[in-house]
């Protein structure tokens, strides 16, 4: 099996851009990423998307050449990859896949998702999609509702508090404020959390990520190949995708991600590191709880001693391991087919050292965890300077 | 789910929705629970009257449009 690196990135912002259609957005990002990488669209030899709901949030299927064919690449294979919320953390798994086996050399990622030309209710209902619609989404249950179900059992069992979930949106949204591609740029303070407009108890409105457009892309080549596309490669240490049940009352546990535990293990090992090893982290904190619930399952705390990890200021920008440097998905935004990849960017930029005023101290090995639904996709990511 | 099911669940975890889908809007605020269930595992219901908390008792109170109502044992 080949090494391979990430040698380009590309994003826009993350926001609600009334004025901008999805193939635009995914075709900006693509540009951006060519333009990095200093790679003509003729040397794509395959494009992997990853994208949620197109057809139902904007009524546009058969996205992987339709986005491709924007960017001038055409004859190459172009796949979408759905995965609910790690759409694109699957496409880029896969095409990390593909090159370590040798059938590819260049390859072309992208994840895009334009959600705010729909209502609030009707995003509501078309992400309950990704849960089980035969059961717990025939009884009412949405994401925000999921979640928030999660926090009251991670709550019972192990006192985790109100507040250890508002230390989350307060940190994301001060490191957001710092971030120009962030959707919200605004600091909240802990009593604006609590008091926040109920979405499904004990979440608030501020618990809860943001309904986004954006996109994001990256290019991903065998690490022997980097120097031709870049003086800073960075390096896929350690990739692993992996599943579990879509509903969450089928899931044993639900104060545990059994499929981030997996593929944090399996990471870890392709690597040869452990959680000690992980200087900073992209995190999947779709909900505040979500990622409390990460650092538990990725080893970086013991179980049930993520609220107060996060309370400490220990995953802040100056704590001893940053997590969500960049706002995450609480402030940066969340275009959910967009998020995988976005945060694959995140950690390219960190480790490049080109974060601007996010920059940290400590940027050699970061982790990317996607989560799918209410857990039922994962993709956890070591990257690292090669 | 037979109607004539009885025996008591207990509440596993729960939520009060706000928030609502397109199609509960006009239900909403309405507490959600997963339950779980004598030989039968986990379900996701409705609950109905009383607010109920994790531990409680509760007990099917009926069935509609594919949706199981459940209650707290008084």
């Amino acid at each position: 099996m080949r090494s391979v690196a990430v040698v380009g990135i590309g994003k826009t912002a993350f926001g609600a851009f009334a004025d901008r259609d999805l193939r635009s957005l995914a075709v900006e990002a693509g540009e951006k990423c060519l333009a990095d990488a200093h790679v003509s669209p003729s040397q794509i030899e395959a494009f992997y998307l990853g994208n949620f709901a197109g057809p139902s949030f904007v009524g546009q299927n058969h996205l992987a050449p339709y986005i491709a064919s924007g960017l001038g690449i055409t004859g190459a294979p172009c796949t979408r990859f759905e995965a609910a919320c790690a759409s694109s953390g699957s496409a880029f798994f896969h095409a990390v896949s593909s090159v370590a086996a040798g059938m590819y050399d260049v390859v072309l990622v992208g994840g895009v998702e334009k959600m705010t030309s729909q209502s609030t209710a009707k995003v509501a209902e078309i992400l309950a999609g990704a849960g089980d619609t035969a059961g717990e989404v025939r009884a009412g249950a949405t994401f925000p509702a999921l979640f928030a179900m999660i926090a009251r059992r991670h709550m019972f069992e192990y006192g985790t508090t109100r507040e250890d979930l508002a230390a989350v949106a307060v940190k994301n949204h001060a490191n957001g404020a710092k971030n120009p591609l962030a959707h919200m740029r605004k600091v909240v303070s802990m009593a604006q959390v609590l008091a926040g407009k109920p979405i499904a108890e004990p979440l608030t409105v501020y618990d809860c990520s943001l309904i986004s457009d954006g996109a994001a892309a990256v290019i991903v080549v065998p690490l022997e190949r980097a120097s031709e596309f870049t003086s800073k490669p960075v390096r896929v240490l350690g990739i692993a995708q992996t599943s579990d049940y879509v509903a969450l009352d089928a899931k044993e546990d639900i104060t545990t991600f059994r499929a981030v535990r997996l593929a944090g293990e399996k990471a870890y090992k392709m690597a040869g590191l452990s959680a000690a090893d992980i200087e900073f982290a992209e995190l999947h904190d779709c909900f505040t709880i979500a990622e409390i619930i990460a650092t538990e399952d990725l080893g970086f705390v013991k179980k049930g001693e993520g609220g107060a990890y996060a309370r400490e200021g220990r995953t802040g920008l100056r704590g001893e391991r940053p997590v969500n440097a960049s706002g995450g998905l609480k402030a940066k935004g969340h275009p959910v087919g967009a998020t995988g990849v976005g945060q694959i960017c995140d950690l390219a930029m960190q480790i490049r050292g080109e974060a601007g005023e996010l920059q940290l101290a400590r940027h050699s090995v970061g982790l990317a965890e996607n989560l799918g639904g209410s857990g039922a996709t994962a993709v956890v990511t070591i990257l690292g300077a090669a | 789910m037979s109607s004539s099911q009885k025996m008591p669940g207990v509440v596993y975890t729960e939520t009060v929705v706000h928030a609502a889908p397109e199609q509960f809007v006009a239900d909403a605020p309405y507490q959600l629970a997963i339950v779980s269930l004598p030989e039968r595992g986990r379900l996701t219901v409705r609950i109905l009257g009383g607010r109920v908390v994790i531990g409680d008792a509760v007990v099917l109170a009926e069935e509609r449009d594919g949706i199981a109502f459940f209650r707290k044992v008084s």
